[in-house]
């Protein structure tokens, strides 16, 4: 990866991270969520997918499902850099004029498919990963994921189904942030090994540090596509990632801030001084 | 025609059509070998199945996905509401041994909420055949709308030539009656059949109706027949609440109809497990005991005017 790429890249993810700060008032967003993918969602976009704004009725471009809706800012923040849609749509959020909520729709040029209830867009990009195969076409399909989501039945009735079918064109990336709405993950219902449970479940694994653009080209660019085995790629995250004044916290999951806080937080991204917040936490939807 | 051929055929001219299923092969046994990969079985796996249902009919195809009509309707609610409702995705839902066609597998297979529960979600569709000629008449229809639609599967052999003109949201009309006028759907149809029957030899003027989609309904053909009936029955195998009698109910109300009417369903109860034959001698759903529920009923009214 070139210095300049990896500038833009950079520079990318801040911009969508300034977008998704500024969606976390008014009605705020679930902004922990969010950070945590932010990285990964510029990476996929900007150096994976083959998905662009003059392709998006191309049958045989690639196709990205966001499982874990939730984190939608960082996925409307993307489209505006993307040139999906406009940046002043994001001052709709939450207004009735438009259809930017809390949750993915597809309204919004660039979403697959509406999500929000966990555990149903594996299932949903293993139909049309078939779909790809039926056609003998040779796109991806990818599906992010979140890790509390893991918890849902759905996934691992999921997995096994794309085991067997060898949906080797599928591809679901993890966004491990190792906390789930209230609580770590690991304090609930256990997930590690993580990698372990789906290799058991028939699939290619592999990991990454979701924060770095360079170990996700060196794990993304090395993928086979004729494995007979669909991937998962487990991408260590940090929740709330940018913004130390919330990072691992639980409870700055889903955050309405003050105006005031706001503009100290756009701040906190640059600065890295941390805010001193005063807003209600634990604001879990 | 069956409806394994059908669907074959189907395959044949439309790629379109994906055949999925739950592991439920009953009615498509032999489909595999003949359709290669356009047949997908993900396996006892209903909210799977529906969730890649979603993910082809994304791309442009018509998914016909089977499953055991409790299962596919209960387990999978949620994906089905969730995705193909919200997202109003072609899919064609085929429930099996829907009521009491389960026999004799107990409540746990007993469908009798299927019609509440799909009604209940935006988008969606359903059409109950009254058996195998009835299915094959409609179907066609049915697998080319680009509704997502439940289909309360019924491939009980025929006693009856169907009218052969379909069309969704319209009912087919057996006989009208001035006295009594039956409204039914599905398994039961040929019971009732049967009671008009046996009421017109007891001198009452009986009408029976085959209501074939649920929803659309046929609002038309209720109000006429709640105006102009002194009773009106409504015979379903399937929970008094949320099937036919609340459409025909919520109609009623709408329309400011008062009318006298009869429902013949499963109150706050699941059935008698046992072969079908011994269902209706148990559950009083034979002809013979119909028609004595019918007359028990009408005899309160017997005099009086039928009330509009």
């Amino acid at each position: 990866m070139t210095t300049e790429k990896l500038t833009d890249l950079k520079n990318t993810s801040l911009k969508v991270r300034e977008h998704i700060i500024k969606m976390a008032t008014d009605g705020g967003c679930f902004i922990g969520a969010s950070l945590s993918c932010t990285d990964i969602l510029v990476y996929l976009y900007k150096c994976f997918l083959n998905i662009d704004k003059y392709n998006l009725n191309d049958p045989q471009r690639d196709f990205f499902f966001l499982s874990k809706g939730h984190d939608v800012p960082a996925l409307y923040g993307t489209f505006v850099e993307l040139g999906f849609i406009d940046e002043s749509r994001l001052q709709n959020h939450l207004k009735t004029n438009d259809f930017i909520y809390w949750h993915p729709n597809t309204n919004i040029p660039g979403v697959e498919f509406h999500s929000g209830s966990l555990g149903h867009l594996l299932s949903v990009a293993m139909g049309t990963a078939y779909d790809c195969k039926l056609r003998l076409q040779n796109n991806l399909v990818i599906v992010l994921l979140g890790d509390g989501e893991l918890n849902e039945g759905s996934i691992w009735e999921s997995a096994l189904v794309a085991a067997s079918l060898k949906l080797d064109n599928l591809i679901a990336v993890i966004d491990r942030n190792k906390f789930q709405a209230n609580l770590e993950t690991e304090k609930l219902n256990k997930l590690e090994p993580l990698a372990g449970k789906f290799e058991l479940f028939g699939w290619n694994t592999e990991k990454t540090d979701g924060h770095s653009f360079l170990d996700m080209e060196k794990v993304f660019s090395k993928l086979n596509q004729n494995s007979g085995k669909p991937t998962v790629i487990i991408a260590d995250t940090i929740r709330g990632k940018g913004l130390p004044s919330i990072e691992s916290r639980a409870d700055r999951w889903f955050s309405n801030f003050t105006k005031e806080e706001i503009e100290c937080l756009l701040d906190e991204l640059k600065t890295k001084e941390i805010t001193i917040l005063k807003s209600e936490t634990l604001m879990v939807r | 025609m069956n409806y394994e051929t059908l669907i074959e055929n189907l395959i044949e001219k439309d790629d379109r059509y994906i055949i999925m299923t739950a592991e439920n092969r009953a009615t498509i046994r032999n489909l595999p070998e003949k359709i290669g990969n356009r047949f997908i079985d993900t396996g006892i796996t209903e909210m799977t199945m529906i969730g890649m249902s979603a993910g082809l009919a994304l791309q442009g195809r018509i998914p016909i996905a089977h499953a055991l009509a409790t299962f596919l309707t209960m387990r999978a609610f949620e994906f089905i509401r969730t995705d193909i409702g919200i997202g109003n995705l072609p899919v064609k839902l085929v429930g099996g041994v829907p009521g009491l066609l389960s026999e004799a597998n107990g409540p746990t297979h007993q469908a009798l909420e299927d019609i509440s529960l799909m009604r209940g979600i935006p988008n969606i569709r359903i059409f109950c055949p009254a058996d195998e000629d009835d299915m094959m008449i409609c179907m066609e229809k049915i697998l080319n709308s680009p509704s997502p639609y439940y289909i309360r599967y019924n491939n009980r052999k025929p006693f009856y030539s169907h009218s052969s003109h379909f069309e969704e949201g319209k009912a087919e009309i057996v006989s009208k009656g001035k006295d009594i006028n039956i409204l039914t759907y599905g398994i039961l149809f040929s019971e009732a059949l049967e009671t008009t029957k046996l009421l017109e030899r007891k001198g009452f003027d009986t009408g029976l109706i085959n209501m074939r989609t649920l929803k659309p309904i046929d609002e038309d053909l209720i109000i006429k027949t709640l105006k102009k009936s002194k009773l009106t029955v409504i015979l379903e195998d399937h929970f008094l609440v949320g099937g036919l009698f609340s459409i025909v109910a919520e109609i009623a109300i709408k329309h400011n109809i008062g009318s006298n009417v009869y429902p013949i369903a499963f109150e706050e109860k699941w059935f008698k497990p046992a072969m079908y034959k011994d269902i209706l001698i148990y559950e009083k759903l034979t002809p013979l005991f119909l028609t004595n529920r019918i007359l028990k009923e009408i005899e309160k009214y017997n005099g009086k005017q039928s009330n509009i």
